[in-house]
């Protein structure tokens, strides 16, 4: 078990490299940071230039970014086009989405699961196919309609919610947002769990217990459920950083102000140190619950050991 | 050391990815198509008096009585043919706008009201079916030839490639799509469908090398293969004849899932002001527009965004029928 750890976590090191020079590279290819900081206005050369040398832009890419990541590795994320350090902006941003995607992912988990237990056990039937049907109209509708309309209805018309969520953002006002953020999910959480459990149910092992006389609830949630689970675990894992990183649209429709609001602002303000710190961290939190995903899987299947 | 079954890594997007990742998680069991299908409207299956049925003969069979399969397949023929001629079924100028007209409900010859620049709706959304269409399918096949060539040569030579192959593909799976966008589009200003389309592909290609490399390493083993190995077949004959047709069935069907996944991602990038832009008539644009006046004018959001949905809809059940027919552990 140890030893496979610590061969994920070296496998980890290339990928968390590449994906953060890769973002570096596409934030460099999106423009000049310095005219960022300028505003609107044009900046003066001489400016530009001092302001070239404080960052280090003068010094080639490969230069800049392992500068970068020497300091990310001392704790330094930079400053923001504000003059902020980038660790305040994700001091108030990341405990905001965290939030949002916990609620998100226990809507995933409840409802997904629950609905895909549903429809696995009742294959053919007239509930298995409304749920099928309503899970195919989910997944095209994009978050952001989905988000739209339900802001319009509950938000305005019906006035159940506030239309946006204040910047404390408690859990109670993160409900709705959640809900939307994990829509598309939820959507294929339940249609993973049903194609799992309509095919493990006819397994031996299902037939064992049933014939052993155990109570159904109690081949459904020991044998039935816990081996159909694993690749709903993984696809669970995987959409933490999905989830965190896809917040933008989410967190844009309801104004909540997480990595996704502070990403688009520092999109918009050409602000580097920004965009490549929240990626960073995002990237990190994705290779993290991967690992995570993998060594669950011994807890649900013990028939899988790591040596 | 036995590692644990790793499925294949969705795609971080918003309302976009991950689509393909289930179809990949379900359609890496297929085997032994011989001549790939027709297409929806492809009228000549092999019928059921065929002596060996292949995979794909059987597929078409089952597609056809498939309701699910014809609906899906007339809404895209459809789509296909407004796109093509949008004039058929709508006499207006999408570009054609009256101030005075701005925001109003549906009146007498504008069933779906005007938006808030006082274009009628319905022409627009008739017309912005052309760029999700163009859209989709170019990024799809881009997609598809890109990530089939790298993973199939990747799983088929194997070793120091292979490898390679496999961590880059790690490394575009940990970048959020809908960020990557952002960043990426930001700095566009051409207002042609090309940059969006190129951003996709060079995005979505790991996803679909991932399952072509599975589905060649399977194929690969298969003894037809080793015996042409053996009779001295060439590399490039064994991968065209013999590997090739039979490991593009589960790429053709997270494809086609993928095609209404990369729609929704040109909408939401639309949305999101870094996609299309105007003078350029699309549904994410529209709705982008619209989200401002949501509260007073609903129906100039709900009218793009029903008929990017039907849209969506309508290629992820196509998809979904095909895997469906495909999966031979479903019958």
């Amino acid at each position: 078990m140890g030893r496979y750890v610590i061969r994920r976590l070296l496998q980890m090191i290339p990928v968390f490299f590449g994906a953060t020079l890769l973002i570096f590279l596409m934030v460099n290819v999106m423009g000049d940071p310095v005219a960022g900081l300028c505003g609107d206005r044009k900046c003066d050369p001489a400016t530009a230039i001092r302001l070239k040398k404080e960052f280090g832009l003068d010094k080639p890419v490969w230069q800049q970014y392992a500068t970068y990541m020497g300091n990310v590795f001392t704790g330094d994320f930079g400053t923001a086009f504000n003059g902020q350090k980038v660790t305040e902006l994700m001091g108030a941003a990341f405990p905001v989405t965290i939030r949002l995607t916990i609620v998100a992912i226990v809507f995933e988990i409840v409802i997904g699961i629950s609905l895909g237990v549903l429809t696995g056990l009742r294959r053919g039937r007239p509930i298995d196919t409304a749920v099928l049907l309503l899970t195919l109209v989910v997944i095209s509708v994009p978050t952001f309609v989905t988000g739209l309309v339900l802001q319009l209805l509950l938000g305005v018309q019906w006035g159940v919610i506030k239309p946006s969520v204040s910047s404390e953002a408690p859990f109670d006002e993160l409900l709705v947002p959640g809900l939307v953020l994990a829509s598309v999910s939820l959507a294929y959480v339940t249609r993973l769990t049903r194609t799992s459990i309509a095919e493990n149910r006819r397994a031996d092992y299902v037939r064992t217990a049933i014939a052993k006389g155990l109570p159904r609830r109690r081949v459904i949630t020991r044998h039935l459920l816990r081996n159909s689970l694993i690749p709903v675990v993984t696809f669970i894992g995987t959409d933490v950083g999905a989830l965190m990183g896809g917040a933008i649209v989410t967190e844009r429709i309801f104004n909540i102000h997480g990595v996704g609001f502070q990403l688009y602002q520092g999109i918009l303000r050409q602000s580097t140190q920004t965009v490549v710190g929240f990626v960073t961290v995002l990237v990190l939190v994705f290779l993290l619950a991967n690992l995570i995903v993998d060594l669950l899987y011994a807890v649900l299947d013990p028939r899988i050991r790591y040596a | 050391m036995p590692e644990p079954h790793q499925p294949e890594r969705a795609i971080a997007a918003t309302g976009a990815g991950g689509a393909m990742d289930l179809a990949a998680s379900e359609a890496t069991s297929l085997e032994s198509p011989e001549t790939p299908g027709k297409g929806p409207g492809g009228p000549d299956g092999t019928g059921p008096s065929a002596p060996a049925r292949s995979l794909w003969s059987d597929a078409w069979r089952d597609l056809r009585r498939n309701p699910v399969f014809l609906v899906s397949g007339l809404i895209i023929v459809f789509l296909v043919v407004i796109s093509l001629w949008p004039s058929l079924i709508a006499t207006g100028n999408p570009l054609a706008c009256d101030l005075a007209n701005a925001q109003k409900g549906s009146a007498p010859g504008h069933p779906f009201g005007f938006n808030e620049q006082g274009c009628d709706v319905y022409t627009r959304v008739v017309y912005g079916a052309r760029v999700s269409v163009t859209v989709g399918v170019c990024a799809t096949l881009g997609v598809a030839l890109l990530g089939s060539v790298l993973g199939g040569l990747a799983g088929f030579f194997g070793g120091v490639w292979d490898a390679i192959l496999s961590r880059v593909t790690d490394v575009f799976f940990a970048i959020p799509v809908v960020l990557g966008g952002l960043v990426l589009l930001s700095v566009v200003t051409s207002s042609t469908v090309w940059p969006v389309v190129g951003f996709m592909v060079l995005l979505g290609w790991p996803q679909i090398s991932r399952i072509a490399r599975g589905s060649v390493i399977t194929a690969k083993q298969n003894d037809y293969v080793q015996a042409a190995r053996a009779l001295g077949a060439s590399n490039s004959r064994m991968l065209l004849r013999h590997i090739a047709p039979n490991a593009v069935a589960p790429v053709i069907v997270v494809a086609t899932i993928a095609l209404g996944t990369f729609i929704a991602l040109e909408a939401t990038l639309s949305y999101l002001g870094v996609g299309l832009k105007p003078p350029t008539v699309s549904w994410g644009i529209d709705i982008s527009a619209a989200s401002l006046y949501i509260r007073n004018a609903p129906h100039m959001l709900l009218w793009p965004a029903g008929a990017l949905a039907v849209t969506v809809l309508a290629f992820i059940m196509l998809g979904d029928a095909v895997r469906d027919a495909l999966d031979p552990k479903l019958r």
